[in-house]
């Protein structure tokens, strides 16, 4: 195989080098690189970073690929400079079983665009009442590390205490949608004073903040590892702070959505706006943009989740929640979290790529870009402006909250071990 | 007038040209034998009714047929709509077909906003004749009208709106329009049935109705839904009987001149006394009857622009 040379390339946003990539990996970083049958790429001004990965996506395949399939999904992770995903298990039929998580991984490695992981449901059918079989997925070709009845809260405490428990003999992690579902009946929108003046039924911060207070109890009683989907509120920050200063197993991650917008878009009763947890006041993406800079949240997690016109083009309380996120992500932590300094390049790196590789086990992501490792990185000029068309994106849906918004950084190329899946906009198959 | 969708952001001059309007054409059509005026002849105004109503509906084909519009009315049963079609393609439907006026009900927050939307392009104007919890500008339009005639006029009035004010649009529509139209409302409820951040509103708040009674001009009673006496809001329809219902005792602490409202249906017996419903101080029938009025001015600011009323 032959080699390539990234030619002035800044790591982390630092000094400029040379990285030659020869089978895969991180030849050599430097001054001096061996260029001999390599393509030299000038890659002047741009900054590198270890590929990002996405704990938690929405691939809607098996079941709504009339949203986005493995394929596109995966065309839009790499757009994105993901290098690898993981595909939540609300398809149809549920991820909750080795035949549907070896379905999914095997679509993801014959696409080949970034590594998709399934996610494997905690309870049967997502029905928050019986475990389903961690066991046999965590021991299927998927591997399954990761458990989540995402877009459904897993409610009563003694099944949730179980599933952690159990997890531990598995090296799992189970990842929590927290949504008291007694607190949060019809629940539309952020309850707050806007909602509560457009007449939208309230999702108050206490039906996130009470399930993530008690799960953490329960992480600290089984001794298990806990991780938190996409935390919405100011509150539920402090809490994690606690935990974590408990020594509780706890990560948590955080939506670009939530970082940047807030309920002030209610307004309109577009529901390209809604989304679970719903958008809350800026005063807490304020908060969760320092709780991030401070490391109390690990992580930026898209919660990309596609959905069709018609279930959006809709009445408020008729539409489905959620948004598009992978191919925007980067520039939305550029604009919330790089632009204002609450962080670098390598705390792009953290949060984007190497916090969510270690919640997530994985042992060849997140990588420190240096020889030996694996050549799996994103190229970002940092100083381009682009545009927001939802039309215009990978994925089938285009349900993207940032429509017409100027957004900073670009992804150039994206590499997953030494092949590039992704350069200035073009998807590379294999 | 494009639309009329919410009086929030409804400003007092146009409110009150409304309302001008409604007076003007009631004292028109008084004693008339035959009640109808030419104003809107030629136009075409459809009714789309998603959830049960009587008076609302009622009031609103009554408006156009007094006004001349041809009037149609369609209901989520017997029309596309059972048939599971959504509500953006009934609307460009009906659009399509020639509507220069849709007028609808919908139990979503938000229907009408949408509706306008969509139709924005065709250029039909879109009434909001209630929006789930949102909004249900015409109904206060119609209670403002009442307490003008009761009152004289609605500035340094004191206002109680007594309920469910959480759920209802009904109390949105009246807490914007009557305090741009200078009154002050205080709303006297249960802090469950309390919207979120309520005292950011420009109201006051009251939990004690009886500590409200002597200084109040009009008492406006919302329904409570029958949903609600099982939600757990309150302990029981005895309790909140007790506590926030209309009593002949409650009457007689009010003021002499004050007004009684109800924008119905009533729940005898539990939210207002029998007889207090029907006591000459109660202007519930008053109401239905601006209502009607009410409607045909607000057809006539959206759809006959510089003609005359008459």
């Amino acid at each position: 195989m032959t080699g390539m040379v990234l030619r002035g390339v800044r790591p982390y946003g630092e000094d400029p080098v040379d990285l030659e990539i020869r089978d895969g990996l991180i030849a050599a970083v430097g001054s001096d690189v061996d260029t001999d049958g390599a393509e030299v790429r000038d890659a002047g001004g741009l900054v590198a970073l270890p590929g990002f990965v996405d704990l938690h996506t929405h691939l809607r395949e098996p079941g709504r690929e009339d949203t986005e399939t493995i394929a596109t999904g995966s065309a839009a992770a790499a757009l994105g400079g993901y290098t690898a995903v993981f595909a939540m298990a609300n398809t149809n039929p549920v991820a909750d079983n080795a035949v549907v998580v070896e379905h999914v991984w095997r679509r993801g490695r014959e696409v080949g665009l970034v590594d998709v992981h399934p996610v494997g449901a905690v309870t049967v059918g997502l029905a928050g009442e019986k475990l389903a079989e961690l066991g046999t997925m965590a021991g299927s070709l998927a591997r399954v590390r990761m458990f989540s009845d995402d877009g459904h809260c897993v409610a009563d405490p003694l099944l949730m205490r179980r599933a952690l428990e159990y997890s531990t003999a598995l090296d799992a992690v189970i990842a929590q949608h927290a949504e008291e579902p007694r607190l949060t009946v019809g629940a539309q929108a952020h309850e707050g004073e806007l909602a509560a003046r457009l007449g939208l039924a309230g999702w108050p911060a206490v039906a996130e903040e009470s399930i993530i207070a008690r799960d953490c109890l329960l992480a600290r009683q089984t001794g298990a590892r806990l991780h938190v989907c996409h935390v919405s509120t100011a509150g539920a920050a402090d809490l994690l702070r606690w935990a974590k200063a408990q020594g509780i197993e706890v990560s948590a991650e955080v939506t670009p959505h939530h970082l940047l917008l807030d309920d002030e878009r209610l307004a309109t009763y577009d529901p390209v706006n809604k989304v679970n947890p719903p958008l809350r006041t800026a005063a807490d993406a304020k908060v969760l943009r320092e709780a991030l800079a401070e490391g109390v949240l690990d992580c930026v997690a898209t919660d990309h989740a596609p959905h069709a016109p018609q279930d959006k083009d809709c009445e408020w309380s008729a539409a489905r929640p959620g948004m598009l996120g992978l191919q925007t992500a980067l520039s939305v932590v550029v604009r919330t979290m790089v632009e204002p300094g609450l962080l670098d390049w390598r705390g792009v790196a953290r949060v984007m790529s190497e916090r969510p590789a270690a919640i997530a086990g994985l042992p060849d992501q997140g990588r420190p870009l240096d020889p030996g490792e694996p050549a799996t990185l994103t190229l970002v000029d940092p100083d381009a402006t682009w545009t927001v068309r939802g039309a215009a994106l990978a994925s089938i849906a285009g349900n993207t909250p940032y429509e017409g918004m100027s957004l900073p950084g670009r992804v150039v190329t994206t590499m997953l071990r030494g092949r590039v899946t992704v350069h200035e906009g073009e998807v590379h198959h294999g | 007038m494009r639309h009329l969708l919410a009086t929030e952001g409804l400003d007092a001059d146009t409110a009150t040209a409304v309302l001008d309007t409604a007076e003007e054409l009631k004292r028109t059509l008084l004693g008339r034998e035959v009640r109808k005026l030419p104003t809107l002849r030629g136009r075409t105004v459809i009714t789309m009714f998603y959830e049960a109503s009587t008076r609302t509906r009622v009031s609103f084909e009554i408006a156009g047929k007094w006004m001349s519009a041809d009037v149609v009315n369609v209901s989520s049963t017997g029309s596309s709509v059972g048939k599971g079609e959504s509500l953006r393609d009934t609307a460009l439907t009906l659009a399509a077909a020639g509507a220069d006026c849709v007028i609808v009900r919908h139990p979503a927050s938000g229907a009408a906003h949408r509706l306008a939307g969509w139709l924005a392009e065709v250029g039909t104007s879109v009434v909001n004749a209630g929006d789930g919890m949102h909004e249900h500008p015409t109904q206060a339009l119609l209670d403002a009208a009442t307490l003008r005639e009761r009152l004289g006029s609605l500035a340094g009035r004191r206002i109680a709106i007594v309920g469910d004010v959480l759920h209802s649009r009904v109390a949105r529509s009246n807490v914007h329009l009557l305090t741009t139209l200078g009154a002050d409302v205080v709303l006297v409820a249960p802090p469950t049935l309390l919207p979120a951040q309520v005292r950011r509103w420009p109201v006051t708040v009251s939990h004690t109705f009886d500590a409200e009674l002597p200084s109040v001009d009009a008492v406006m009673m919302l329904r409570v839904q029958a949903e609600r006496m099982h939600g757990g809001f309150f302990p029981s329809t005895r309790e909140y009987s007790i506590a926030y219902g209309l009593s002949e005792a409650r009457l007689a602490a009010l003021p002499e001149h004050a007004v009684v409202l109800h924008p119905g249906p009533m729940l005898r017996g539990m939210e207002i006394a029998s007889s207090v419903a029907d006591s000459p101080r109660a202007a519930i029938t008053q109401q239905v009857a601006n209502g009607v009025h009410v409607r045909m001015a607000v057809l006539y600011h959206l759809l006959a622009h510089e003609e005359e009323v008459a």
